[in-house]
């Protein structure tokens, strides 16, 4: 059988790869991608730590139903302001939307 | 004999036991025969639909369809699969050919992989899972990604407008068809597929709540993507919309999806609303059950062809309305309604069929108002007057009126 | 039981390497394409985790809604992509440095803590999982406060959206 860390670490495998994707990527919707995939990481974690527990509850599954919610909210705001920006400066690099920069 | 499916499978598991198979390798084996039965028997269903179709058609059309293949013209569909073999595969320069080639495989997939859960009789199910409506629901969602693929990776902008049309359509439709589907699933307090039909014993469901049936009807039709939602492969605007770039078995893929998920779509509504494989003597003779079921979903697969055959397109407005303004609003509508009523009878105790036509009532209320008020909103049409004008005026009459 | 760790392998090396792709990959619909691959490698994690209910959510909700509106935003933005090609930026060494020294943090810490190598105990057959969740969800003992925070604020994500992309 599989010990519960081989699923922690991968999903510190998928998280730190969206992580590198968050702070490297230029293009907005890449970045919002890269979320994510951190945010199924977490997942994964909440999973495996909800089916490697003693007891019989179920937070971890309630939990990751709520972060379901949280990045479906996330992505629909992300991508309105997507659309938005794109409109206004032709252009989603997130290196090139500049005018709040000092 | 009544219950032939079982009596081969476990004839075959001691075929296989006595040739010396493991029982994990039995089961395997048995399993793999199984579901590769119900694809062929999917696709010979297709070659049939497809025919029947066709004739259909030609009647409401009033012309004969095909009649030249065989008596009647039954071997129409066998001559065109041998002619769309003989196709060239052509993929367009520019094309992501990966994605180019896995789309009509997806698109397929996607529904053949829907029949894995169906019950067809009383002990022939193929995957009795506890989520078996979310999971028609997950299945149905790679459609969707099959058509953004095919038409992404065509590198043709009829294509990509087709792609990006349907899928703002099955989007928007996909919310409806939910919404309606978790009627029968509160109704039967389980989202297993047989759990659905074991309620229905007595009463249908299309009986219980008439009005989340129309609405399935309605939104699957255009998950469907044929007329008169086929705003996704509009010949005069779109070409063939998503599916423009494909030819030969590529092409035959996509068509033969199409036609099955029309299909898919009436053994659905066979399921939550015409209750499934029951029917008189069903539970006894499960052969019976099977016929029952695919007989059900064949005439409500001849309902959407009449239906899609007797209705011009739609415009693109009036599909994003419908949606909107009535199908979704009215689905909600329904939806807390019948879990109100569902409360309060379940308290008062009331028999059978009191139950039922306290749920019919309400449905009809829901929907008659939602009419009522929908027709009542609509901005009346400005309709011009044009005076008479005769096509062709003789110089006489011409002459005398002036 | 070595079949169930091959299969983990491979899911966990596919979502693993779809997930690379999808955060190096210039072209953006291809890296949207991986990125379907990767949600759907997490939905397998799920299923080998037994939790179902959450596997399939997870195919309606990130396959069905969130990478499909994805794809449908880059291709509404698609001369933006076309016309530089949309690579990293400057500091995504710093980037790399930083994830990969997270990366083995963490699974130094998995290695050494105590309990993490312990094996998963034996589901009860008899509970229905769906149902129970179901319960818990909305019971005022469970989590409803949670359960309505959500709903709220998918709402106000809904009604937010609407408002940011709406044409003036």
């Amino acid at each position: 059988m599989i010990p519960l860390a081989w699923y922690l670490i991968f999903a510190a495998a998928v998280f730190s790869i969206g992580l590198y994707g968050v702070l490297a990527r230029k293009n907005i919707v890449a970045i919002l991608m890269s979320i994510e995939l951190m945010l199924t990481a977490i997942n994964i974690n909440l999973i495996a730590f909800w089916r490697y527990s003693l007891d019989q509850g179920l937070a971890g599954q309630v939990f990751t139903i709520i972060v379901f919610a949280v990045s479906a909210s996330e992505v629909a705001v992300g991508l309105a302001l997507v659309i938005s920006i794109y409109r206004r400066f032709k252009e989603i690099s997130a290196e090139d939307i500049n005018l709040l920069k000092w | 004999m009544a219950d032939l499916i079982n009596v081969i499978e476990n004839w075959l598991n001691k075929l296989l036991l006595g040739w010396g198979a493991s029982p994990g390798l039995t089961q395997f084996i048995l399993q793999a025969l199984g579901s590769v039965l119900v694809v062929l028997i999917c696709f010979m269903i297709v070659i049939a639909l497809i025919w029947v179709e066709r004739k259909l058609a030609g009647r409401i059309q009033d012309r004969f369809g095909p009649n030249r293949a065989g008596p009647f013209g039954i071997f129409q569909s066998f001559a065109d699969i041998i002619k769309i073999f003989t196709k060239e595969y052509i993929t367009p320069q520019g094309a992501d050919k990966v994605t180019f080639n896995i789309a009509p495989v997806l698109a397929i997939a996607s529904v053949l992989a829907i029949w894995a859960v169906f019950p067809f009789a009383s002990n022939v199910i193929g995957a009795d899972v506890n989520v078996g409506v979310l999971y028609i629901v997950a299945i149905g969602s790679f459609g969707i990604l099959a058509i953004l693929m095919a038409g992404w990776s065509s590198n043709n902008r009829y294509a990509l407008l087709g792609a990006s049309r349907s899928v703002a359509m099955l989007i928007s439709y996909e919310i409806p068809m939910v919404v309606s589907l978790l009627i029968p699933v509160l109704l039967a307090h389980s989202m297993k597929l047989s759990a659905i039909i074991d309620t229905q014993r007595p009463w249908w469901f299309i009986l219980v709540v008439p009005t989340a049936a129309l609405i399935f009807l309605i939104s699957s039709m255009a998950e469907i993507g044929k007329a008169p939602f086929d705003l996704l492969e509009a010949e005069s605007e779109l070409v063939a919309g998503y599916h423009t770039e494909y030819s030969g078995m590529k092409f035959g893929m996509f068509y033969v999806a199409e036609f099955l998920h029309q299909f898919t779509v009436g053994a659905l509504i066979t399921i939550f609303f015409l209750g499934g494989w029951t029917g008189p003597m069903a539970a006894h003779w499960p052969i019976l059950g099977v016929i029952y079921f695919f007989g059900k979903a064949f005439l409500v697969y001849l309902v959407i062809s009449w239906i899609r055959l007797s209705l011009p397109r739609i415009r693109i407005d009036e599909m994003l309305n419908l949606n909107w303004k009535f199908l979704i609003p009215v689905s909600f509508i329904n939806l807390i309604g019948v879990a109100v009523a569902d409360r309060i009878l379940l308290d008062l105790e009331p028999p059978r069929w009191l139950y039922v036509a306290v749920m019919f009532v309400l449905n009809m209320l829901i929907l008659l108002v939602a009419l009522y008020l929908s027709g009542k909103s609509q901005p009346a049409l400005e309709v011009e007057e044009f005076p008479h004008r005769p096509v062709a005026v003789s110089p006489r009459t011409e002459k005398s009126s002036s | 039981m070595n079949f169930s760790i091959l299969i983990f392998l491979f899911v966990a090396v596919l979502t693993t390497f779809a997930a690379l792709v999808v955060v190096t990959n210039k072209n953006l619909v291809s890296a949207a394409m991986w990125l379907i691959v990767a949600l759907f490698g997490a939905a397998l994690t799920f299923v080998l985790l037994e939790a179902t209910y959450i596997a399939v959510v997870q195919v309606v909700v990130y396959i069905g809604a969130i990478a499909v509106l994805i794809v449908f935003t880059i291709m509404l933005t698609r001369r933006s992509a076309e016309k530089e090609p949309s690579g990293a930026t400057k500091q995504w060494p710093i980037a790399a440095v930083l994830s990969l020294a997270l990366f083995s943090g963490l699974t130094y810490f998995y290695l050494t803590v105590p309990g993490t190598d312990r094996l998963a105990p034996v589901l009860d057959k008899e509970l229905n999982m769906v149902s129970a969740l179901g319960q818990l969800l909305v019971s005022p003992s469970g989590y409803v406060l949670p359960f309505e925070l959500a709903s709220v604020l998918l709402l106000a994500a809904l009604i937010g959206s609407i408002v940011v992309a709406w044409r003036k």
